[in-house]
């Protein structure tokens, strides 16, 4: 029962002070009715790994789904032992008091399938061969990810969603979930994301798969048991962050200083602090992601299409029942604002009730990630609303 | 389009002909409210008249003010968020005193009522007895409490008259269904002499060639 998962942690001993939801676990759920997938195929059985914060009411009209982007995964807000050095990706938004307020909302995040973070991967075991999937592992979509999250959330005995939301891949999944299954949800937060990858975003994901595929210890993808292909995974993961990062910030944070040294040293070596960044965050991605996982998820980001399987997208739209609260980053290129003024457009030509902010900062991509206070009274500000219209609608 | 001159103070640009713009608004009427500020109109009108509210706004901190209040807004230029409506999409489209701060005054009322089957539109007057004797005989640009600024910081860059107004209306073959005037901020007067008494008018107009008959105005 999704409500035992409530979150027990002494206010005056919580980790991280009184705004964190403190000590959290990781827990799984699995299920063997196949799940039909875009691509024809079916996957069986299908384990998510995933975290909740906060309470279900018993109106069970407080809970929100959050989804993740590329490299997140369930573990959203708090610590998992009280040895840790970071919390949770979305810390900042998630907790008592906080944007998403786990005082008065029932928080779930999971792990995407195709991920590698506890949910069903190309690294977990194929039960038919006994051996960890790989390349055998079916191409999984942005629907197929919602597909499975909506067992989970039905599971956890939740029937309609007071909110889905998201950034980036996350803004994708809860567009993908408003148009499959309207009935089911009140609102969507869709931040720093689109309705469908440009070409230019599409062209770093490749770049990035290449530089994987290229890497000799990759072969084939089934490099489980042996040397990853760490090479090629850390360049994807360099390639990824110049995306995140916008012009200004580059300047602003590394120029073109040099790191630990005072004059060039005319060798190959990591010289200037901008490769000296994008070196560790490379370095320290592969000890946390599997090379295979980033793979299928770039694919399916770069499939995603939310007017797939409709004239256009405007029509896609057509069926959306919820409030839609979407937002861009004005410094943001790699989901740039036209892209969010595009969703925003086809929403209103459905006449859907649509807020729409572009918040003006610095910070690239990476900025729905970093703490902001206009994203944060933004987010609390529409959730107490729509919390008052929904109950309003029940009586 | 200017928006962030208006910082200042959305709130009190919008109590001078708040309450007589909503009494033009019938109940379940769908509204846009272009340079809605922080939302209060369309929070009231939502609330008190059951209307669907919509806003669109420039500033961002007013924005968050209106997303504080429930209102559903779109952030941006007005005639890029106009655009992204099909037509007829409302029932009135609002413009509060900011007709004067557009580039191109008859491109957002034709666009106004492209979305929008009928328009409200306010201004201040220029053509108030008060800025015509302060033009006469201080010899400077007037400033008044509807127009507070200095001439080389105002936003107001198409200033016009009642009368103005009405001629622009005749040109475009728009119907004015009403016309209030606001003597100061809280009296309302008659049409009669408008031209020079007004300090504020609050027209409503909608296409068609029929000129409401007004008052001898010549003034």
């Amino acid at each position: 029962m999704a409500i035992d998962n409530e979150i027990e942690v002494k206010e005056t001993s919580r980790l991280g002070g009184d705004q964190s939801v403190g000590l959290v676990e990781t827990q799984t759920w699995t299920f063997e009715a196949p799940l039909p997938l875009d691509c024809g195929r079916t996957l069986s059985p299908v384990t998510q790994a995933y975290e909740t914060y906060g309470a279900l009411n018993a109106a069970r009209d407080n809970a929100i789904i959050i989804f993740h982007a590329l490299s997140g995964d369930a573990h959203m807000a708090g610590y998992h032992t009280p040895e840790d050095r970071k919390p949770g990706w979305w810390d900042i938004m998630v907790g008592p008091g906080k944007p998403f307020d786990t005082d008065r909302y029932y928080l779930i995040c999971a792990n995407v399938i195709g991920g590698c973070k506890g949910s069903t991967g190309p690294a977990s075991v194929d039960p038919n061969t006994g051996k960890p999937y790989g390349l055998s592992f079916p191409v999984v979509t942005v629907g197929d990810m919602v597909r499975a999250q909506k067992r989970l959330v039905e599971h956890l005995g939740i029937e309609r969603l007071l909110a889905v939301g998201g950034g980036s891949m996350g803004g994708m999944l809860a567009l993908d979930w408003a148009v499959r299954y309207p009935d089911a949800v009140a609102s969507v937060l869709a931040i720093a994301t689109s309705a469908r990858l440009n070409a230019q975003g599409i062209a770093f994901n490749e770049v990035g798969r290449q530089a994987i595929m290229a890497d000799p210890d990759w072969r084939g993808g089934d490099y489980y048991g042996r040397t990853p292909p760490s090479a090629g995974l850390a360049i994807a993961r360099m390639v990824g962050h110049i995306t995140y990062l916008s012009d200004h910030q580059m300047r602003a944070k590394f120029g073109r200083r040099l790191q630990n040294r005072r004059a060039f040293g005319y060798d190959f070596e990591t010289e200037f602090q901008v490769e000296s960044y994008l070196k560790y965050q490379g370095d320290s991605f592969v000890r946390r992601f599997d090379a295979n996982s980033y793979l299928y998820i770039t694919k399916a980001i770069d499939y995603f299409d939310l007017a797939n399987g409709h004239h256009s997208l405007v029509m896609a739209l057509e069926r959306i029942q919820a409030e839609f609260l979407v937002v861009s980053f004005s410094s943001d290129w790699l989901f740039p604002t036209s892209a969010a003024k595009e969703i925003v457009k086809a929403l209103q030509a459905n006449g859907v009730p649509t807020t729409y902010l572009d918040i003006h900062n610095p910070y690239g991509h990476d900025a729905f990630l970093l703490p902001n206070e206009e994203l944060g009274r933004t987010v609390s500000g529409f959730l107490a609303n729509v919390h008052r219209q929904v109950r309003k609608d029940a009586l | 389009m200017t928006g962030s001159d208006r910082i200042g103070s959305p709130a009190s640009r919008r109590r001078v002909d708040y309450e007589l713009i909503a009494s033009l608004v019938a109940d379940g009427a769908r509204v846009l409210d272009l340079g809605c500020g922080d939302g209060q109109l369309l929070a009231a009108l939502a609330h008190d008249k059951g209307c669907i509210a919509r806003g669109i706004e420039i500033n961002e901190q007013a924005v968050l003010a209106c997303i504080q209040r429930g209102v559903a807004v779109y952030h941006g230029d007005m005639m890029e968020g106009m655009g992204f409506y099909h037509d007829q999409a409302f029932d009135v489209v609002i413009l509060s005193q900011t007709l004067q701060q557009a580039a191109d005054p008859v491109r957002v009322i034709r666009e106004m009522l492209r979305v929008g089957r009928t328009a409200i539109i306010s201004f201040p007057n220029f053509g108030h007895w008060r800025v015509r004797l302060q033009l006469l005989f201080t010899g400077r640009m007037p400033r008044t409490p509807l127009l507070p600024y200095e001439w080389y910081e105002t936003p107001n860059v198409h200033l016009c008259t009642v009368r103005d107004f009405r001629l622009l209306c005749d040109t475009l073959d728009l119907r004015r269904v009403r016309e209030i005037f606001l003597g100061s901020p809280d009296h309302r007067i008659g049409g009669l002499l408008a031209n020079a008494r007004a300090s504020l008018a609050v027209f409503q107009v909608r296409p068609g060639p029929v000129p409401v008959p007004s008052a001898n105005d010549g003034s």
